[in-house]
């Protein structure tokens, strides 16, 4: 408070005081309207979706109360059991092919590739893809007469028939092929990263040991990317949840509702067909299943730091 | 770790190269077809095959699904639908972005108490399913006046891409030394001083990443546009799946493939004169939230 002494000590002190308070509350003033915004636009709907899980809204939100009716509804609801068993079914070939595929991408491109980072782009683009796109592409290739098929048969396999985008069995797994196609390349590119963060002074132990590479890949190598199996299938859970898009563009969730998805069936119930209160019933059990994703991995990520 | 991986023997490395060039085939493979059936005559399209070259090349499709294609009651092309996806994105992209820079100095360098609880907050923002706030949003914009709006669409996704942004920043901004910060803040430096002399000039690699995240996110996205808004104010995503899923008359697929060309080519210019950025973008915001 040197300066004090030089001027008249309650001016001073009045300005200084008014700069230190701005200066104490700019980082909180800058930071405010992002937490307003977050605060009502994700926790505040979150609750008020809640809220109308529990009425009877139908096609205008409304209060009246009807306890877990819309909930039990949904367990009884056919086409919800459909689209519930579709998301088992799409997420796991979903997750587990692109990992496969990832993995065995990532480690080949591993292997002093020539034009590596060529191939890496080539991989990579389909992720700056709109699903929609992806998905016009792939129903255009999928077209029962013109694409796939007869391509086939103009190459002389005359007997080849796929027609699985217009079959209720099979048209979820176009789906997920396109849904692989679109993400593999992404997993590929998150575990080269941990590949490259591969400590090489262990492979090196290894190989005087006489380990085979396989060998060093399968016992040493990937049991240390746990971290990135964890993440990338958080990533792809999470892409699998949500998904909306694809199956918008490839089936609008036909023939009839085989291919929905619980998005499909959320939009489906609370845009179109004015079943408010359901709608927000299955929103909810999506959150539901995302957290139940989401609160082990965060605690096993929490809890391996402070082992750290 | 390359160093250390021998060559190995060559069937082994053809195979290798085999492999991964095969791979390259079936990711460019669809692109390819989009390219070439955009490029076809409806009777091409009929008599040839998939992968079949044009035999007479026409931009047919092209100028068709720019100004003439049906998207639902209206014949007029995609081309409106366009530029109104680069009006919604790009306002979408600068304030998330600038939001993001300033949460992220915030919340790295100038933490308060609850400052940490706010970050969690964002970082579980990240994970939550749009579908649990597509209503109240709806609600909210309708009684705003800015349902079926461009500017309503902005709105949202600064709302739902801040999360990420700040993400980005505070996790760029926290490995920067705070000695840097606190010693501008002995020398008198404020708040915004330290941000544009000290920060900003550090910041341009994580400016891109976050620039071209929003950019190709924002562009991409369906579900907001085709819940949020509706004729003269939808993305161009809504309008090709419109236009794709409109059943009056024979189905064109050379407009089709065209129009899909379209809606990529802003995001795929952007990832081959920036992949890098887009890259790193991805995989921050997967290993990080």
């Amino acid at each position: 408070m040197e300066h004090t002494q030089r001027r008249p000590a309650g001016v001073a002190r009045a300005s200084s005081g008014l700069m230190d308070a701005l200066q104490r509350w700019l980082p909180k003033l800058v930071v405010a309207p992002t937490f307003i915004l977050v605060g009502i636009g994700i926790y505040g709907y979150m609750l008020w979706t809640g809220v109308l899980s529990f009425t009877n809204s139908s096609f205008l939100p409304s209060y009246e109360f009807v306890g877990l009716e819309q909930y039990a509804k949904l367990m009884e609801s056919e086409r919800w059991l459909v689209a519930s068993w579709n998301l088992a079914i799409f997420g796991g070939l979903f997750i587990g092919i692109c990992l496969l595929i990832g993995v065995v991408l990532a480690i080949f491109l591993d292997q002093r590739i020539r034009q590596e980072g060529a191939i890496r782009t080539i991989y990579l683009y389909p992720m700056a893809l709109s699903m929609i796109v992806t998905g016009t592409v792939w129903r255009w290739i999928l077209n029962p007469s013109l694409g796939l098929e007869k391509l086939m048969h103009d190459w002389g396999w005359t007997s080849f028939s796929f027609d699985w985008l217009v079959d209720s069995d099979f048209a979820i797994y176009t789906i997920v092929m396109a849904a692989v196609w679109q993400a593999s390349g992404f997993v590929m590119a998150l575990f080269l990263a941990g590949l490259r963060g591969v400590d090489s002074s262990i492979i090196r132990a290894a190989r005087v040991d006489g380990a085979s590479l396989p060998v060093i890949y399968w016992k040493i190598i990937l049991p240390s990317l746990r971290p990135v199996f964890f993440s990338s299938v958080m990533v792809l859970a999470h892409i699998a949840i949500k998904s909306f898009d694809l199956v918008m563009a490839m089936t609008s969730g036909g023939p009839g509702y085989s291919t929905d998805l619980p998005a499909v069936f959320m939009y489906a119930h609370t845009f179109t067909r004015g079943q408010m209160g359901l709608g927000s019933a299955s929103a909810m059990l999506m959150l539901g299943a995302i957290l139940a994703l989401l609160v082990p991995y965060l605690y096993s990520e929490l809890r391996e730091k402070r082992h750290d | 770790m390359t160093d250390v991986v021998r060559t190995g023997f060559r069937p082994s490395r053809i195979a290798i190269y085999g492999v991964l060039l095969l791979a390259c085939l079936v990711y460019l493979i669809p692109l390819i077809i989009m390219l070439i059936t955009s490029f076809k005559t409806p009777m091409d399209i009929r008599t040839g095959n998939l992968l079949a070259l044009p035999t007479d090349w026409t931009a047919v499709g092209w100028t068709k699904a720019w100004s003439e294609a049906c998207t639902g009651v209206q014949c007029e092309g995609v081309k409106g639908f366009f530029w109104n996806s680069f009006k919604m994105t790009v306002p979408a992209v600068l304030i998330s972005t600038l939001l993001g820079a300033f949460n992220g100095y915030v919340l790295s360098k100038w933490k308060f108490r609850g400052s940490d609880l706010m970050f969690g907050m964002l970082l579980f923002g990240c994970f939550v399913p749009f579908q649990v706030v597509l209503l109240p949003m709806a609600a909210t914009l309708g009684k705003l006046g800015l349902a079926n709006t461009t500017a309503g669409l902005v709105l949202v996704h600064v709302i739902y891409g801040v999360a990420f942004t700040t993400l980005f920043f505070r996790n760029y901004y926290v490995a920067i030394p705070d000695a840097l910060v606190k010693a501008a803040r002995l020398d008198g430096a404020g708040f915004f001083t330290i941000f544009f002399r000290i920060l900003l000039p550090l910041s341009t690699p994580i400016f891109m990443v976050s620039l071209i995240w929003q950019f190709t996110q924002i562009w991409n996205d369906f579900l907001f546009g085709v819940v949020f808004a509706s004729g003269d104010s939808q993305p161009i995503t809504v309008a090709l799946n419109n236009l794709v899923n409109t059943t009056t008359g024979v189905k064109e697929y050379n407009v089709d493939m065209a129009a899909a060309m379209i809606a990529a080519l802003p995001t795929l210019v952007v990832y081959i004169v920036a992949g890098k950025y887009f890259i790193r973008g991805l995989t921050a915001g997967s290993v990080k939230g």
